[in-house]
């Protein structure tokens, strides 16, 4: 019955080494795998370990405590939680509407070779490392600031609180407006990707009925804004998470003010300003706690921003 | 009564158009102010770098406070060690890893796998460079090129890993199915047919994650910290492009500032060479597919 060209025996040894090559191969890549994993679980470990002495010296105090004195060894974080959580919202306010703007004009209004050529510029100057907007703010931006924006922002609205002060050119509103800079990319290519994934025949409805092109992307919007929001809170994300450009532009002062022209402190500046030069186990287990902090949120708001996302674009996959 | 009604229409009409109109030139000068400061940063830092640039910039080691001259030597040579630091230890980790997800994706560990991927891409760099701090610096005792190394390459893993997993799948199964047919085994086929058909894919994805990881700032002040001499060690602190930027900048001297546009337009140039190379690779590959 049996050909058996192979001796008889052969096969099973050859089939049973590629079984075993393959399960080492298939265990090698699990264990790489795997990494991922004991990595981030290690960070979120590592930032409680070394964060122990602040927690155990301030409690939950250190969130609610606006005094940062390494000299005087009060640590509270509460301005720098005050400084991303301002700065990070200027720079959605700024950076939404604009961002959306761009995104419809990419998906739905410009000529193909603009459309291509745009968001090709656009996707690579996303690429400007965070530490050359930090440069060109301090040098650019912040004397433009000074010299115009903020003088005429107090001209006109200057009963509001939040444009009173003198105009120093940094502060929270050269930090948000660098931000906004810096997220309009990613908020702009998600939007854009959202509003591709809306069947064209919702649009294509909306115009037999007679709607005029801005009522139909209205529609298309609409039918959109779980993923664009999604779009939003990513942007949201990497602008609590940024460090250097707002470190060079924001001021670098432990305050909560109500005025935008202040000079504020962020949680990933005081990292960024502090962490090298803290010799006391106490300042620098502090600025682990901060750490720990700022990765709690961006942790929050990044899941919150993918299930969002992932809401939308996984029907589009379907089709 | 019914003229009335098509008169309000036709008021209504008119409305909706201007609407229409007003709506979508606001988005075109949305588009325009958008791209506007980016297109600003781009020039200014190319002009303003061009302009500092010279050959001591590639040859000479910073100068103290004081002294006119200098470059950055000591932080290109420190730059391209950290990232190939970096890169030894976010390539492999990142491709194995991307290829268990892909290739062996039938469970509820590999979901785990890309949710973990997701939020190490969400941790800010600063946050990994705190995590360097506590794994190398202290364990070694003090800053060093090793540590820098290691952060940019935790930074590196997530894009590679979800590069390299979106790059496997879009390999047609049938190939994998043919292969198998032959007898090869699965491991072979993983490495010499789908590894191989997707491997511009994948370095399209390495080389936007070693761009990326090439301007990183923040996570190397305080794991290879900075040097004003030239260090091939990997036990000592080492200078960093973005970190001697940093430092420049925000000093008080017009010199240093001046090598620092310098530093910041090559740091540009380079990245965006790049990430042209990475179009370039793209857009053929998408042709092939479409």
């Amino acid at each position: 019955m049996n050909k058996s060209i192979p001796p008889h025996g052969t096969e099973k040894v050859i089939i049973s080494r590629k079984k075993f090559s393959d399960l080492i191969f298939e265990n090698l890549t699990f264990v790489f795998a795997l990494m991922i994993l004991g990595i981030v679980l290690w960070i979120i470990y590592e930032m409680y370990f070394y964060s122990g002495e602040s927690r155990s010296a301030f409690g939950w105090e250190f969130i609610w405590s606006n005094e940062w004195e390494p000299v005087r060894k009060e640590f509270g974080a509460l301005a720098f939680v005050y400084g991303t959580a301002v700065s990070s919202i200027l720079a959605l306010i700024i950076a939404l509407p604009l961002s959306l703007g761009v995104a419809i004009f990419l998906s739905e209004l410009a000529p193909k070779i603009i459309k291509s050529t745009l968001s090709f510029v656009i996707e690579i100057l996303a690429a400007i490392p965070s530490i050359i907007f930090g440069f060109w703010g301090i040098f650019v931006l912040a004397p433009f600031m000074r010299s115009d924006l903020q003088p005429f922002l107090q001209k006109y609205f200057g009963y509001l609180p939040f444009f009173q002060g003198t105009p120093l050119g940094t502060g929270l509103l050269t930090a948000g407006i660098i931000l906004a800079i810096m997220i309009i990319p990613i908020i702009t290519a998600i939007s854009r990707d959202v509003l591709k994934a809306i069947p064209q025949s919702q649009r294509e409805a909306a115009y037999a009925l007679g709607a005029t092109k801005w009522e139909a992307i209205k529609m298309a919007l609409l039918n959109a804004k779980s993923g664009i929001l999604g779009a939003t809170v990513l942007g949201f994300g990497r602008a609590v998470g940024e460090t250097m450009a707002v470190t060079m532009v924001i001021g670098n002062r432990a305050d909560i003010n109500i005025s935008f022209f202040e000079p504020a402190y962020t949680m990933a500046s005081v990292i960024a300003n502090e962490f090298a030069e803290a010799s006391e186990i106490l300042h620098l287990s502090s600025l682990i706690e901060v750490g720990l902090l700022l990765f709690g949120v961006t942790f929050l708001i990044n899941s919150f921003a993918r299930l969002l996302i992932f809401s939308v674009t996984r029907n589009a996959e379907g089709r | 009564m019914k003229l009335d009604d098509i008169k309000f229409t036709d008021g209504n009409l008119q409305r909706r158009k201007i609407l229409n109109r007003l709506m979508l030139s606001l988005c075109t000068i949305a588009a325009v102010l958008s791209v506007a400061p980016l297109l600003y940063v781009f020039f200014y830092t190319t002009f303003s770098g061009i302009s500092a640039l010279n050959i001591d910039f590639f040859t000479q080691l910073p100068k103290p406070v004081g002294e006119t001259g200098g470059g950055m030597a000591n932080s290109i040579i420190g730059t391209l060690i950290l990232v190939t630091i970096g890169s030894l230890i976010g390539i492999p980790v990142g491709i194995l890893s991307g290829i268990y997800v892909a290739e062996y994706s039938n469970n509820i560990f590999s979901n785990i796998i890309k949710f973990v991927t997701d939020v190490l891409s969400g941790i800010p760099s600063i946050i990994i460079g705190i995590f360097a701090y506590g794994v190398v610096v202290l364990t070694m005792g003090g800053f060093s090129a090793l540590a820098g190394g290691f952060a940019l390459g935790i930074i590196m893993i997530p894009t590679v890993t979800r590069t390299t997993e979106e790059m496997l799948k879009l390999v047609p199964v049938n190939l994998r199915e043919a292969s198998l047919a032959l007898g090869v085994s699965r491991w072979k086929t993983s490495l010499k047919i789908v590894l191989k058909t997707a491997s511009t894919g994948i370095i399209t994805g390495i080389l936007l994650s070693i761009a990326r990881v090439a301007g990183e700032t923040a996570p190397l002040l305080f794991t290879s910290f900075g040097n004003r001499f030239m260090s091939y060690s990997l036990t000592e602190p080492i200078d960093s492009m973005p970190v001697r930027i940093f430092n420049y900048a925000i000093s008080p001297f017009e010199e240093w500032h001046k090598l620092a546009w310098a530093g910041a337009f090559i740091l540009i140039f380079l990245i965006f060479i790049l990430n042209l190379v990475v179009r370039f690779i793209t857009r053929d590959k998408y042709s092939i597919n479409n």
